[in-house]
């Protein structure tokens, strides 16, 4: 189990998460909506301990996180892995695709080519596209890079944070079926996080609510009024 | 306004290769509706649009024509000069709505300073704050900087921008890029009050629901060419274009499956059809490019009566 408890997050004065308790099990696919600016993203990157929050407490399969970002220990750290909506943003722009799917083996000082290969080959990127650097490929090919790239270490939970939101209908599909896949083998536990409530009642086992003081209201959408 | 284009085709030279973005587009758009050019990222819509603003970079060749039919005499956009473009079409008679509306902006001054100068070069009829009241935007928020406002409201920013100059066909390129559910559905229907109001829209986008919820027509684009064109129920109630039954099929309220994989290289584009690669009902006669005909472009489409 992925456990966040009471999770109070703030930037400047603001508020994002206050006292937010969430679990992950192992084995599902959670669905996570709710308008944007409400905290899921914020609440993605404390579970993948890439932010440290000012209160509160995460545990992996029990064990208590204590340090965050790359204070967190390595083996709690790549228990969790997490995708973003803009895969641009997510990757070494000077690195071909090949070296983006090896990154986390390379960092762990055991490189393996024939398991990025396998790795490729199971996200639908073949032969010439391996060779290509970010900027010569399209965002869906880049999205399935990072897909690979995030699956690599065999991580018990995967979190997905607007996934699929800039892609087309296909290559949505597509991913999905990857990251439903990986769970069934590995029983992994999969946070899906999306505003698009048709996908989450697709994709998603159960859902999940962000319920907390600091969770903003949404935003007013007045109509136009004529000229 | 209305818009005529007729076998459009934009070619990249690069280093070694020549990228086929578009390849003989044909279609039009009419005042008071709105024609979504749909199809996966890298495609070559926002080619295609770059195209019609006289936006592309040096190392394109453009051929065809996209004649706009404003006044009289119907200019073409292709032929026409930088200054032309610049000082008669560009915010004047066509507006584009752009693609990140946040980055659109420029960061160090406020959305008021930014669009009262669009409303100045433009010579519009409206005030600043007449268009941002028009777009839902307080006085108040418009004296913001980009990174104060949320998406939605740069959004809006940018729709008044656009709007300023009274543009007759406007031209939108994934104008709700990492904008929520609730607020694509909102800026859909926007640009369906613009386009009651008599405007001509283009949108372009890779997500058909936006597309449904808004456009009179589908263009459905493919490696580069249009590869079937309709009214929107028939394209996503009855496609006939494969690639087009592939998409709607892969929609999580239908079947959600994919189709198996992925586009060519528009560097390396296959002769004859190309969707074969992928398409379930390939046969030898895809081994010629289609032709377009009765709005789609397959040799084995289930061809509908026609009216
Ligand atoms: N200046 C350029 N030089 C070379 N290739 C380009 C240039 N601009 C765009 N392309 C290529 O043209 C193709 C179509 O791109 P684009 O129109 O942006 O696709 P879409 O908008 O459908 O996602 C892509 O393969 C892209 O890499
Ligand atoms: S022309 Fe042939 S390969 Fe192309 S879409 Fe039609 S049936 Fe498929
Ligand atoms: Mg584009």
């Amino acid at each position: 189990m992925l456990r966040a408890h009471e999770i109070t997050v703030r930037y400047g004065r603001r508020t994002v998460l206050d006292r937010v308790s969430f679990d992950l099990p192992p084995g599902q696919v959670v669905g996570l909506g709710g308008p944007s600016g409400c905290g899921k993203s914020t609440l993605a990157r404390v579970l993948a301990m890439m932010l440290r929050p000012a209160g509160g407490a995460l545990s992996v399969d029990g064990a208590q996180v204590r340090g965050w970002r790359q204070r967190a220990p390595r083996e709690l750290r790549t228990r969790v892995a997490l995708l973003y909506q803009q895969p641009r943003l997510a990757v070494d722009p000077k690195l071909r695709l090949r070296e983006i799917i090896a990154e986390p083996l390379a960092a762990m000082g055991r490189p393996d080519e024939s398991r990025v290969g396998a790795l490729a080959a199971e996200v639908g990127l073949t032969g010439d596209l391996l060779t290509r650097r970010p900027h010569e490929v399209s965002d869906g090919q880049l999205q399935r890079a990072c897909l690979a790239r995030a699956l690599t270490l065999d991580p018990g939970y995967l979190i997905c944070d607007e996934m699929t939101t800039m892609l087309d209908a296909s290559t949505q599909a597509y991913l999905v079926a990857v990251v439903n896949a990986y769970r069934d083998r590995t029983g992994a536990g999969v946070l899906a996080i999306s505003h698009d409530e048709v996908l989450l009642d697709r994709w998603a086992d159960t859902r999940a609510e962000l319920t907390g003081a600091g969770s903003p209201p949404g935003m007013p959408s007045p109509s136009p009024a004529p000229l | 306004m209305k818009l005529d284009v007729s076998g459009l085709s934009v070619r990249f030279r690069v280093p070694g290769a020549v990228v086929r973005a578009v390849t003989e587009a044909s279609f039009q758009v009419r005042p008071g509706r709105c024609l979504a050019l749909v199809g996966e990222s890298g495609c070559g819509k926002s080619v295609l649009a770059h195209a019609l603003l006289g936006l592309l970079p040096a190392n394109a060749t453009i051929t065809g024509s996209a004649r706009l039919h404003a006044g009289d005499e119907p200019l073409d956009l292709l032929s026409a000069t930088p200054a032309v473009l610049a000082k008669r079409v560009r915010g004047r008679m066509i507006g584009l709505i752009p693609q990140s509306p946040a980055t659109h902006l420029t960061p160090v001054r406020t959305a008021r300073a930014q669009l009262a100068e669009a409303c100045g070069e433009l010579g519009s009829r409206h005030t600043p704050d007449e268009l941002a009241e028009r777009f839902g935007l307080r006085a108040g928020d418009l004296d913001r900087y980009p990174h104060e406002l949320s998406g939605g409201m740069a959004q809006r920013v940018a729709n008044a921008i656009a709007l300023a100059g009274d543009p007759g066909l406007l031209l939108a390129d994934e104008p709700t890029t990492g904008l929520d559910r609730p607020l694509v559905e909102r800026a859909m229907d926007v640009l369906r009050e613009l386009c009651d109001e008599g405007r001509a829209v283009l949108l372009i986008t890779h997500d058909l629901r936006a597309a449904e919820r808004v456009a009179d027509d589908i263009a459905v684009m493919y490696a580069s060419r249009l590869v079937e064109t309709g009214p929107a129920g028939q394209i996503l109630e009855r496609p006939r274009h494969p690639y087009t039954a592939g998409l709607v099929d892969a929609q999580p309220d239908r079947a959600f499956v994919p189709i198996p994989g992925l586009p060519p290289e528009l560097t390396a584009l296959p002769d004859g059809c190309a969707f074969a690669p992928r398409c379930p009902r390939a046969a030898d006669a895809c081994r010629t490019v289609p032709a377009m005909e009765d709005g789609v472009a397959c040799w084995r489409a289930g061809h509908v009566a026609r009216a």
